[in-house]
């Protein structure tokens, strides 16, 4: 097997794996990078959500083999240093959480959502969010914490506006 | 005022919640708490007042050899670091934060200070386990005694160096403080060098609920920051040098015995198989090979015919055990005369309700990591119970309990779903065959099948009432799916109440709130149809019948909010359900929308009032029971498990369907907060009445009355 090269949370790595194995599997077993999560293996729950150039892609359901070049986010490489992500931080405002498990594929697909359409409808998050999975039913909360996200970047862009 | 969810019998007995206690039990001796935890100030349990209490006469003693047995609940350290010891466990019901808000007000130490060190068998004093909604009234309540303990040894500590009376000090913000001479010392220096221990029980008395300032508030959860960051390593994440993966090969359906076997392409594939019993699995290097080799592996299989989930409910009327005593074995309640009641009633009415088996679906899979070292065995997993399967592991394995250690890493969610050990002990027999740690993640297919169900059942439910509204014969029979919330709190003179047990076709166990989800929807739906038939008002039929205040306040609270009585739209409808279980009372009002063309049927909005004594954190209790009404749509709407001749139909997510994002109701809770009761738990009670107003609102909107969970897993079909 010929190394395969990954761009991930802005660092290089080379792993030796079958091109066939899961994104998600090489990210955890192969790297250590165990935030991004197994919940179905069909791509059915986002649990393994994390971000390829950018857009929300099921980890589990991608062959590492596909990725290239293109760059990879974790849930790992979202926070600045000490400094949250604001839509980690409105996750932990809102308590947009009970056992945590499905929050960092929650976190990216949201990440995802706003990249795309920075001030979205409810009904908008609803659609967007639908393939993720929060069995502990925190559902409203993440919906709340997705609006406050949007708020907070909107100012945090419109503070930076001013600024210049 | 008649309050029967403060008696003891008002706890149902929870026929489901797996029970082990445990062979024997070494403790360590008081020295040794030092030795292990460093200087400082220990609390210690001689006697243990819980663990007796939860397993109903502290089994764990036996005879007098034993050294005496002694656990550690707190210790304070020379540098004022609060570490708290429980056996309870993290499934994200957020007791670690509640937890450590109890301790934070009794010991009055900021909750930044304090480490709660959860469900690990080796530093933790015993504990049944995490189910029954158990944590708040008893361990909650076990730590803040724990917490006072402390406090009153470093108030004295205090006294002494100062010459002065305990009375005139207070304790305050980490450090004894006296008001009259503005005097203050930390903790940590009273505690400089020492090795001080206390026993409970102290005589102090806890801080009234009216008092609180740290429990009773919004403390967000106190280790968030890792879950939002992805560094929290549930048990799926652990590792260990040197560790390898492991699959199991499972049989081709249930109770299926190897008829043959050829793991030679697995074994040349690198991979280490085991073959003992029915029992073959294999480790290996990465996950991708031992998934390759356990396919590799040429099995067969011999199963014989069985039931279908198509033939359940009459399986199940049909196949109920008769006990020898029917009437004295604790299944049965009487009282009056239900059949002369039945008969001289001026309404009658009988219907039968049936409950499908679901699944819990935690997000994470079971999941196990265990490593030998000679024969002493270390386990990470995702369970309930990690002392019952420290029990079950030193089982397998003929060993001590004392050569087993389980660590509980705060996990993927349970819902009454993890309490036994099953990938504990397949891990553990690959390591040992392997001479490596070995990893088990089930897959989900894996997690659908070879966990266990909530029970399905078939209520029947018989009842008359007067005239003017008064209920007057109750009989309910419950096939199988147990006798948690089997009894009625309504007020009625003639019953008769049966649990029948039956074998049932599929494995099963407990889920959050157990058989109290079905047996309010039977006896909550039931209810409406009576008042139907009586034509009367459904609030007013319930209030009529129910003396029980703390219930009768819910009612009332969530009828107030929702606007009972409203007019409605068509299409519309409006219901209600509700009870208490687990010492919570809880009143759940549903407004839904049925499109009559489509079938469709549409939860709009809930509103629940719920009250389980002083609240401890009101915005995780919030949390909870939006919690509980999401996860209920799935059982009242459309979740159930498919089976055939042994196996699952629909053993993926692609296939079974639970709640998303757009299946969620506006939903609102009101709490009553009763600061002078005390507290009692809420990931359960909450769920019960969902199922019964989502039914009651369906009946509302299109007159069609739907007696099966779930109700309506492919629409409604209106003719």
């Amino acid at each position: 097997m010929s190394a395969i090269h990954l761009a991930i949370n802005s660092r290089s790595y080379a792993v030796d794996v079958d091109p066939q194995t899961s994104l998600l599997t090489v990210l955890r077993e192969h790297l250590d990078l165990t935030g991004s999560k197994y919940g179905c293996g069909e791509g059915q729950c986002g649990a393994c959500t994390v971000l390829i150039d950018g857009k929300a892609q099921r980890s589990c359901i991608t062959r590492v083999g596909t990725v290239g070049a293109k760059s990879i986010t974790t849930i790992e490489g979202l926070a600045k240093g000490d400094e949250l992500h604001p839509v980690q931080q409105a996750f932990l405002d809102e308590a947009a959480l009970q056992c945590g498990y499905c929050t960092s594929g929650m976190i990216m697909q949201s990440v995802s959502l706003l990249q795309k359409s920075p001030s979205p409808s409810k009904d908008e998050i609803i659609r967007f969010m639908d393939g993720n999975v929060c069995r502990c039913g925190t559902y409203p909360r993440i919906v709340a914490a997705i609006q406050k996200a949007a708020s907070s970047l909107h100012h945090a862009t419109a503070a930076k506006g001013a600024g210049q | 005022m008649t309050d029967a969810s403060l008696t003891p019998a008002a706890i149902e007995p929870e026929r489901y919640e797996l029970r082990a206690a445990p062979l024997y039990h070494f403790d360590l001796g008081r020295r040794d708490f030092f030795k292990f935890l460093g200087a400082g100030l220990v609390v210690v349990s001689v006697l243990k007042p819980l663990a007796a209490q939860e397993s109903g006469g502290g089994r764990r003693r036996r005879g007098d050899s034993l050294p005496q047995e002694i656990d550690a609940w707190l210790h304070i350290g020379e540098n004022g670091t609060v570490t708290v010891y429980t056996g309870k466990v993290e499934v994200g019901q957020n007791i670690r934060t509640s937890l450590s808000q109890a301790v934070a007000e009794e010991l009055c130490v900021p909750l930044g200070k304090i480490e709660l060190v959860m469900g690990d068998t080796q530093l933790t004093p015993f504990d049944m386990g995490t189910f029954g909604s158990r944590t708040t009234p008893t361990m909650n309540l076990q730590l803040r005694k724990v917490a006072s303990a402390a406090r009153d040894v470093l108030v004295g500590l205090a006294a002494e160096q100062w010459k002065t009376s305990p009375q005139h000090l207070v304790a305050s913000d980490g450090s004894v403080k006296d008001p009259g001479s503005a005097r203050a010392v930390e903790y940590a220096a009273l505690i400089k060098g020492r090795q001080l221990t206390q026993t409970l029980p102290a005589e102090d008395p806890l801080i009234a609920a009216a008092d609180w300032k740290v429990a009773g508030q919004s403390a967000p959860k106190t280790d968030g920051r890792d879950f939002v960051t992805g560094k929290h390593r549930y048990p799926s994440d652990q590792t260990q040098p040197e560790m390898l993966y492991g699959k199991i090969l499972r049989p081709a359906a249930f109770d299926a015995t190897l008829v043959s076997i050829d793991s030679e392409p697995a074994e040349q594939m690198g991979a280490t198989v085991v073959h003992d019993g029915n029992f073959v699995g294999v480790a290996a290097t990465t996950s991708e090979l031992a998934a390759a080799a356990v396919k590799a592996i040429r099995a067969e299989w011999k199963s014989e015919p069985q039931l279908s989930s198509k033939e359940l409910f009459d399986y199940l009327r049909k196949g109920a055990k008769q006990g020898n005593d029917p009437t004295g074995d604790g299944d049965r309640f009487e009282l009056g005369k239900v059949d002369d009641a039945f008969a001289s009633a001026d309404h009658r009415l009988q219907q039968t309700y049936t409950i499908s088996y679901i699944a819990h679906v935690p997000l994470e899979p079971r999941a196990a990591l265990a490593k030998w070292e000679g024969d002493s065995l270390t386990v990470w997993t995702g369970t309930q119970r990690p002392f019952g399967v420290r029990g079950q592991l030193a089982e397998a394995f003929h060993i001590a309990e004392d050569q087993v250690r389980v660590l509980m890493p705060d996990t993927g969610s349970a819902y009454g779903g993890k309490h036994t050990g099953e990938t504990a002990i397949e891990a553990a027999r690959l390591a040992r065959a392997a001479k490596h740690p070995v990893k088990v993640v089930w897959t989900r297919e894996e997690e659908f099948t070879w966990a266990y169900f909530r029970p399905a059942g078939v209520i029947d439910v018989k009842s008359g009432a007067r005239k003017d509204g008064m209920v007057t014969a109750w009989e309910f029979h419950n096939y199988n799916s147990g006798s948690a919330g089997i009894r009625t709190y309504y007020e009625i003179p003639n019953q008769r109440i049966v649990f029948h047990e039956v074998n049932s076709p599929l494995r099963q166990g407990s889920y959050r709130a157990l058989a109290a989800t079905a047996n309010h929807f039977a006896r909550e739906s039931h209810m409406n149809e009576l008042a139907h038939a009586v034509g009367m008002d459904s609030l007013e039929f319930r209030l009529r019948n129910l003396k029980n205040e703390r219930l009768r306040a819910v009612f009332e609270a969530a009828a107030k909010q929702f606007g009972w009585g409203k007019s409605k739209a068509a299409g519309q409808g409006f219901g209600m359900g509700g009870g208490y279980e687990k010492l919570g009372n809880i009143a759940t009002f549903a407004e839904v929308k049925v499109d009559r063309q489509s079938g469709e049927v549409r939860v709009i909005r809930v509103v629940s009032a719920f009250e389980c004594g002083a609240i401890v954190n009101p915005d995780n209790l919030r949390n909870q029971i939006e919690g509980s009404n999401v996860q209920g749509l799935g059982g009242a709407l459309f979740e159930a498990i498919e089976f055939e001749n042994g196996r699952i139909l629909n053993a993926r997510l692609s296939q079974y369907r639970v709640p998303r994002f757009s299946d969620v109701p506006s939903i609102e809770t009101v709490l009553l907060d009763r600061k002078d009761l005390p507290s009692a738990g809420a990931g359960e009670c909450p769920m019960i009445g969902l199922a019964p107003a989502i039914g009651n609102a369906i009946f509302d909107a299109t007159g069609a009355r739907l007696r099966s969970l779930p109700m309506a897993p492919n629409g409604l079909k209106l003719s």
